[in-house]
């Protein structure tokens, strides 16, 4: 019973034997990268790093319990400084946790996109609602 | 060009894996692209007459208010009881046929026939996969489709019958209705919406992971590419009319007030509510999606024409990059136009103008596709095979309903034409003998390949004239009647509105409005009639139908023909490697007018 | 039949195929949570100014329940990063605290359910408006521990300095209650988005935590045929499960703080 990988590379290397154009590289590279990232070693630095993200979420969570106790005098102030906590905390946990910081661009590409949409989605929104006849005609 | 040799048809290999089992797991619970696409076709096309009748039974309506349905009345009446009594359609019923007809045709048959059922057969066959990204979750996506259409057809027979309020389930009408059919209807759509979302993600996915060495992006088939962008629609427009859903249900059920204003009065009563929310907010969240709705609804379409055109013409297609290039801004670009559908809800200028501007920015893409296909025609040897009939139909047809468009899509004119017959007219246009055509189209076409046989092609052209024929009688009129103002959804087909009762209004509906109504009725059931033809064709052809001599009758070049037929389980019986662009017709000094995607030939030497 | 690519990677994309379909469906997810935050914030901006509540939720058990979600978020990771270093055992460790973690979460929620539908607002036929929580419900009276408000607005920012928290039993007789309502999705638009939020959130914890949960227990059996295969599905969920944690990570301050 073939392989998946062995599969894959019978096909690729007929395809490479008569010149066809592929976008794929040889399954060489592809297992080299594969074990590599299995690396025991290299793995506790990792650990290490998601330690010190996990301190600074809890950081986060405590500072942005006692930002909202502060009075800024303005609403707004509060408002600003809870967003710009909360936006850095998920984006340790998207970089982190989630390891976009070393995602594909395929990736990057498609969350592009759908930040694009949910921007419209909101700002097109509320700035419709913003955004009404004023002057009233009276004669 | 001499006739190649036909290649044997290969009986259907049966590896010995899952799909050599029981009936249930071969056919009912199965994981295959291929059954999960046929499935959803055959669900698909009930429903597309299901929501048929529905019109038919409106259109009498309409042309003969207060009086019984003349063959199905008592039917009706017995089965749906006092908002039938003795077989007339009451305005609560016409209502609820109304929003049920909308409803059905866009999210029961015509998505899951377009992507569900040609997506998931011809995707994976045409990219040279095995079966779909995820199995699994595709037989999911098709159990949540079947679950929501119960839910659906359900509600027509609870007390109160069927959601009343439009396909578009405005607040506060849709929420203070005091029947369940709004419900049923919030809670089929969730799981309308969450099969779209696991099959958005599976087709996404396959497209880019599976396709089969050789297969660069810019030799997908165009059909490909279109899917991959519904694919994207569905996935990214969806979520938003969902938390909609989930917000109007929680209305509905719990009471709250997500779209319900302050100071509300139902019935003369001040509604027992908190107040606070925002009718608004539903429209701008529900059109949110239903604007990409509809480019989900042709861009399947356009990838059929696509593919029967080069493949009728013997020649490529003209303007393949641009028709990837426009799929590609559609699909960008329909995100920002939606409230287009809300230019009367009393938005500004400023914002107006935005939605305009995006709006005319997206016909042009549009255009190009459609020129591209016109121009595809253009010196080809076509052959007027029944498939052939449909898709050069749909380029006129579509290019009435696409230019009917644009006064609705400017703002100012928009304002006599919102809510009128013009924009049923305009829509019917696109969809009707626009995609409907296409998806005809793909069933003539792609059924030797499912079955091994043809289906009968003097009946497929009686089929043709007559849908076309009448299709145009059904709405071409209805643009005249909107624009001399007849508001969509009246259940006495605009009486109340007519010079005959009341001759001293300003701008009533002429003797010769109201008139088109019987005209109207008429052609819709003769159109009607002229589907028993292929109904009865599709069915007899199954196992009587002419069979084809070979794996690839039409003589195509992309890979869903290189396959036997029908195809297996795994689909090639060696993985096939791509070596040129999907519509090889009529190259130079090759021995035949194609040249199949994975065929190996000898090269062309350069002449001395 | 084999479909390619389901733990090898395909070299030009560079991944394996779950990952794009995980990544797929939580986009769809953040245009899900995000109509909902666009609606929070046409709500809240639709609101008169006096009247949009602050200080209704408890501050501190929000932020015990943050502090939870983080540190499931942390085992979560470590679990994956266990299975990547062929640690077993302590996979099943930190996916057990993740699993309690979980439990603890919608515990807590629950709880803070529970809170909301026994507060209730008591409007009087003398116009009086009384608001606290239920202590007894009887045929003929009704006794709560809550205050009497002059005005009705004194009841929407419970964050304000000036706000008072004093409480004492106070016994209501039936008849000369006009109308009672608790503090329910229907009591108000920001409890309805409260609510639909959290509801919805919630359920999202409990579908990753069945999923996780069926990976601890029978879907653990993997490991030992296909040791790669079960990695990329505990990363597969587990991205899930931090998708789930970062949108708390927003709606804890944007319903809780501000």
């Amino acid at each position: 019973m073939e392989t998946k990988t062995a599969t894959a590379s019978r096909a690729l290397s007929m395809a490479s034997m008569e010149g066809v154009e592929t976008e794929l590289q040889s399954p060489q590279a592809t297992e080299q990268a594969l074990m590599n990232a299995q690396a025991p070693e290299s793995f506790a630095r990792h650990v290490r790093g998601y330690l010190y993200v996990f301190y600074a979420l809890i950081f986060g969570t405590l500072i942005t319990v006692g930002a909202s106790y502060i009075p800024f005098g303005n609403r707004e102030i509060n408002i600003a400084v809870a967003l710009f906590i909360a936006i850095s905390k998920a984006s340790l946990v998207a970089c982190y946790f989630m390891h976009l910081i070393s995602e594909r661009k395929l990736i990057y590409g498609i969350l592009g996109f759908t930040a694009f949409f949910f921007l419209g989605l909101m700002f097109l929104t509320i700035g419709s609602f913003a955004d009404f006849p004023r002057h009233t005609v009276t004669h | 060009m001499p006739a190649a040799p036909p290649t044997a048809i290969h009986p259907p290999v049966h590896p010995p894996d899952q799909e050599e089992g029981a009936f249930w797991s071969k056919y009912v619970f199965s994981t295959d692209h291929k059954v999960i696409g046929l499935q959803y076709g055959m669900t698909a096309l009930f429903f597309l007459l299901f929501g048929f009748i529905l019109m038919v039974i409106m259109r009498w309506q309409i042309a003969h208010p207060g009086q019984p349905v003349p063959l199905v009345g008592p039917l009706l009446a017995s089965v749906l009881g006092d908002t039938a009594a003795k077989g007339t359609i009451s305005p609560d019923l016409y209502n609820s046929f109304g929003a049920m007809h909308g409803t059905i045709m866009v999210f029961l048959a015509i998505v899951p026939l377009a992507f569900g059922a040609f997506g998931n057969y011809l995707v994976p066959l045409q990219i040279g996969a095995p079966d779909m990204a995820f199995p699994r979750v595709n037989m999911a996506s098709y159990q949540f489709y079947v679950i929501g259409g119960i839910i659906m057809f359900v509600s027509f027979f609870i007390p109160g019958g069927a959601a009343q309020a439009g396909w578009t389930s405005y607040p506060p009408l849709a929420e203070s209705i005091p029947t369940d059919g709004q419900t049923f209807w919030l809670i089929g759509m969730v799981f309308l919406i969450t099969s779209s979302l696991l099959g958005a993600v599976n087709f996404i996915a396959t497209v880019i992971q599976l396709r089969a060495p050789g297969m660069t992006w810019m030799r997908l088939p165009f059909f490909v590419w279109a899917q991959f962008v519904t694919g994207f629609l569905l996935l990214l427009a969806f979520p938003p009319l969902e938390a909609a859903g989930i917000m109007q249900l929680m209305d509905k059920v719990a009471h709250t007030s997500f779209f319900l204003p302050t100071g509300l009065a139902v019935g003369g009563q001040l509604a027992d509510a908190s107040g606070g929310g925002s009718p608004l907010l539903w429209q701008h969240l529900f059109w949110f999606l239903a604007h990409p709705e509809v480019y989900v609804l042709i861009l399947p379409a356009m990838g059929i024409v696509a593919e029967i055109i080069a493949n009728n013409t013997r020649k490529p297609l003209w303007g393949y990059r641009s028709l990837v290039y426009s799929a590609l801004s559609i699909g960008f670009l329909s995100f920002i136009v939606w409230a287009h559908h809300m230019y009367l809800t009393g938005m500004g200028t400023s914002i107006s103008t935005f939605f305009q501007t995006t709006t005319m920015l997206i016909s042009i893409p549009s255009v190009i596709i459609l020129t591209c296909m016109f121009i595809s025609l253009w010196g080809g040897a076509i052959r007027f095979t029944t498939p052939m009939l449909f898709v050069i139909a749909f380029l006129p047809m579509f290019g009435i309903g696409g230019l009917t468009g644009l006064p609705l899509g400017l703002s100012t004119s928009d304002i006599h034409l919102h809510d009128t017959y013009y924009v049923i007219a305009h829509f019917h246009y696109i969809v009707a003998p626009g995609t409907i055509f296409a998806l005809f189209a793909g069933i003539y076409y792609w059924f030797p390949k499912v079955t091994g046989r043809m289906m009968n092609d003097f009946w497929g052209k009686v089929h043709f004239w007559c849908s076309l024929i009448f299709m145009n009688l059904i709405f071409q009129p209805m643009f005249a009647q909107g624009m001399a103002g007849m508001l969509r959804r009246m259940a006495d087909g605009g009486a109340n509105y007519s010079q005959a009762r009341v001759p001293e209004a300003v701008g009533g509906l002429s003797a010769g409005v109201m008139g088109l109504h019987t005209y109207i009725l008429w052609a819709a059931v003769a159109l009607g009639i002229a589907q028993v033809p292929f109904i009865l064709n599709f069915f007899w052809s199954i196992g009587h139908g002419r069979t084809v001599d070979c794996d690839n009758p039409w003589e195509a070049t992309t890979l869903e023909w290189q396959t036997p037929t029908p195809p297996p389980h795994g689909n090639f019986t060696t993985p096939p490697v791509v070596r040129r662009g999907p519509y090889e017709y009529s190259v130079p000094g090759q021995e035949r007018d194609f040249t199949p995607q994975n065929e190996l030939v000898p090269e062309i030497t350069a002449s001395p | 039949m084999d479909i390619p690519y389901t733990v090898a990677i395909r070299p030009d994309t560079g991944l394996y195929n779950a990952k794009v379909g995980i990544w797929l469906f939580l986009a769809s997810e953040v245009m899900l949570f995000g109509a909902l935050f666009s609606a929070y914030i046409l709500l809240r901006v639709g609101a008169q100014d006096d009247f949009w509540p602050h200080g209704w939720l408890n501050i501190p058990l929000g932020t015990l329940n943050t502090l939870v979600l983080i540190t499931s978020s942390i085992t979560t990771v470590l679990a994956w990063a266990s299975c990547k270093m062929n640690q077993f055992g302590r996979f099943k460790v930190f996916h057990a605290c993740t699993l309690i973690l979980a439990a603890t979460f919608v515990g807590i929620k629950s709880y803070e359910y529970h809170d909301k539908f026994t507060h209730y607002e008591i409007t009087l036929n003398d116009g009086r408006i009384a608001d606290g929580h239920l202590l007894e419900s009887k045929p003929d009276r009704v006794v709560i521990r809550g205050r009497f408000v002059a005005d009705r607005k004194d009841l929407f920012d419970l964050r304000a300095p000036t706000a008072s928290h004093k409480h004492e039993e106070i016994t209501l007789p039936r008849a000369d209650i006009k109308r009672m309502e608790s503090y329910g999705p229907w009591h108000h638009t920001y409890l309805a988005i409260y609510f639909t939020l959290t509801g919805l959130h919630a359920l999202h914890v409990i579908g990753g935590a069945i999923v996780i949960g069926f990976l601890w227990g029978p879907g653990s059996r993997l490991w030992r045929r296909d040791p790669e295969r079960f990695t990329n599905r505990v990363e597969i969920s587990g991205l899930f499960w931090h998708f789930v944690d970062m949108v708390w990570i927003f709606l804890f301050p944007v319903l809780y703080l501000i």
